[in-house]
């Protein structure tokens, strides 16, 4: 963990009045696993839309291996292998889950193949192999709209590991899981990362997994980061205790909308 | 479903062959709606991208118009409709660069703009184009071979065919491929695309291209069999035919769009001469009730018997 994979220095971005970005500078390490946590509105799902291209900011840039993305469109900076998934999961709803991840798969090698089929014996591999790993072989046929939430939501991840990545953000990967189911599959999902070798940056509101799975912590808060450190000693900070993690575990209601 | 696709197409040529032979009148009919059949492909293609083009009649009336101009050049069946393939191609690449940064109500509307555009030039411009008295397009010699009306009719007849097939199978596997699955996947998530590095916008400009392409060998088809071109081959009403067709034959397969332009010839000819005046009545009538008990079209009928989705 020496060098820094991304990094974003001074980076605001104001919608109207609000500062979803407030001067935030952020070294995420090659390699580390790290927990962006903060109450809705504090402008986190607002820093992956800057880092993937969705949301140019006003000031301030955003290094990847050294090379300025800031301004790029989404579909530059993917191909420089930053890749994400979405809180809300976006499926191609009239395909099945094996397409979307293959589709996922084929888009890496270039998609302009207009008479090979897209579920070729490499691809459909591929695809099945990452889903076995996901533990979503036995709907790898069902249509996507037709899954529940938590399917929905790996399936939206497994696509987004297909592209392999070097970088990925998830924004909210365990919201919309049953609770039992949690564990089990951010234990999963740690474990494809860790053999692919990705760094990781993701949103997340339940403090159990942050604790198990994160390298360091980033606290955010009206736009800025509050408190950035491993776990243990983050989490044990009273004041992100009061203001950060009293909000999360009682004031937020599941699902709620978030900026 | 899809493995019975080929038998299907087979079937369906010979039924029209069996046709054709059976009913020498019928020939000029069945050439005509393999023509459509070919130009809907293309609607077919952007309907998968979740679009509607409302102006595909720009590509028939220029695919007609390059054949009348042409054909006394060229004096070559064949050449002709390279020609009209290649210039709809690049028609549609100009076209579709502007066009394809819209989507749904916009996209259907501006593709009607530019096709009435074309419509109100081929009105105007009287010294080319002899406005609405159109251009009268001669029997030609079709790879160098110089043929009676009846042989002519028959190869065009046939010509049309084979490009239906072939077309019909180039497309199937397009639909298919990377690059097809990407072109539905507009329809449902085109954020999703470029998150992972797809233009989306370029998967839905070849698509076009390509639906220009057969809209304009479909208008050089029809130019050949009536021989005779004339701006309506491009008003608006010509453009809701092809969409009409679409529906009518479903979009789930690429055979839908020849029962589609099949049943909708047969049914304008035989409503026509029993019911002069009442034959649109009878063609709306037949649409509502696909549209009512078939939303997926005669192919998504014929899916449902032979056990399995329309798609």
């Amino acid at each position: 963990m020496s060098e820094a994979l991304l990094r974003a220095t001074g980076l605001s971005l104001a919608f109207g009045g609000v500062k979803a970005a407030d001067g935030i500078d952020l070294d995420v390490m090659k390699g580390e696993f790290l927990a962006i946590i903060g109450p809705n509105g504090a402008g986190k799902t607002t820093f992956i839309n800057m880092t993937t291209g969705y949301l140019k900011p006003n000031a301030g840039e955003i290094t990847y291996d050294g090379r300025r993305i800031t301004g790029m469109s989404p579909r530059a900076i993917v191909k420089l292998g930053i890749a994400r998934s979405f809180q809300l999961p976006q499926l191609f709803l009239e395909h099945t889950v094996e397409q979307n991840v293959a589709l996922a798969v084929a888009s890496r090698h270039g998609i302009w193949s207009p008479l090979v089929p897209l579920l070729r014996p490499g691809y459909r591999e591929e695809a099945r192999d990452l889903l076995a790993r996901f533990g979503l072989s036995a709907i790898a046929d069902s249509r996507a709209d037709a899954l529940n939430e938590g399917a929905r939501k790996l399936a939206d991840i497994a696509m987004a590991v297909a592209l392999k990545p070097r970088l990925l953000l998830m924004d909210e990967p365990t919201s919309g899981v049953a609770a039992s189911e949690k564990m089990l599959i951010v234990e999963t999902l740690v474990n494809v990362l860790r053999d692919a070798k990705v760094t990781a940056v993701f949103v997340e509101h339940d403090m159990d997994v942050v604790e198990r799975f994160a390298d360091r912590v980033a606290v955010w808060s009206q736009g800025r980061i509050a408190a950035l450190g491993p776990p243990g000693q983050v989490l044990a900070d009273p004041a992100v205790q009061r203001e950060v993690i009293g909000i999360e575990r009682h004031a937020t209601p599941p699902g709620a909308p978030h900026a | 479903m899809k493995r019975y696709e080929p038998i299907l197409g087979l079937l369906l040529a010979a039924a029209l062959v069996a046709a054709a032979i059976a009913a020498p009148w019928l020939r000029f009919v069945l050439t005509i709606a393999l023509a459509k059949g070919i130009a809907v492909l293309g609607i077919l293609l952007l309907l998968r991208a979740g679009q509607v083009s409302f102006g595909h009649a720009l590509y028939i009336g220029f695919g007609a118009y390059t054949v009348a101009f042409l054909a006394p050049r060229f004096n070559d069946g064949v050449l002709v409709l390279l020609a009209a393939a290649a210039g709809a191609g690049l028609l549609g690449l100009v076209v579709g660069l502007f066009v394809t940064r819209y989507r749904q109500i916009f996209f259907g509307m501006l593709n009607l703009a530019m096709c009435m555009v074309f419509y109100s030039l081929l009105e105007k411009l009287y010294h080319f184009t002899k406005g609405s008295d159109g251009i009268r397009v001669e029997i030609m010699p079709i790879a160098g071979q110089a043929l009676d009306r009846v042989t002519y009719e028959w190869t065009v007849f046939g010509i049309a065919l084979g490009l239906a097939f072939v077309l019909g199978f180039l497309l199937r596997m397009y639909l298919a491929s990377p690059m097809g699955e990407a072109l539905a996947g507009i329809k449902t998530r085109e954020t999703r695309l470029e998150f992972m590095g797809v233009p989306a916008r370029g998967i839905l400009l070849s698509a076009y291209v390509i639906s220009a392409i057969v809209g304009g060998l479909g208008g050089a088809l029809i130019a050949m069999t009536s021989r005779h071109v004339t701006p309506l081959l491009s008003y608006w009403t010509a453009s809701g035919e092809l969409v009409f067709i679409a529906i009518l034959g479903g979009a789930g397969g690429v055979l839908g769009p020849f029962l589609g332009a099949a049943a909708y010839e047969l049914v304008r000819v035989y409503a026509a001469a029993s019911f002069a005046d009442a034959w649109q009545m009878i063609l709306g009538t037949v649409l509502l009730l696909v549209i009512l008990f078939a939303p997926g079209g005669l192919w998504g009928m014929a899916a449902r018997v032979l056990g399995g989705r329309g798609r």
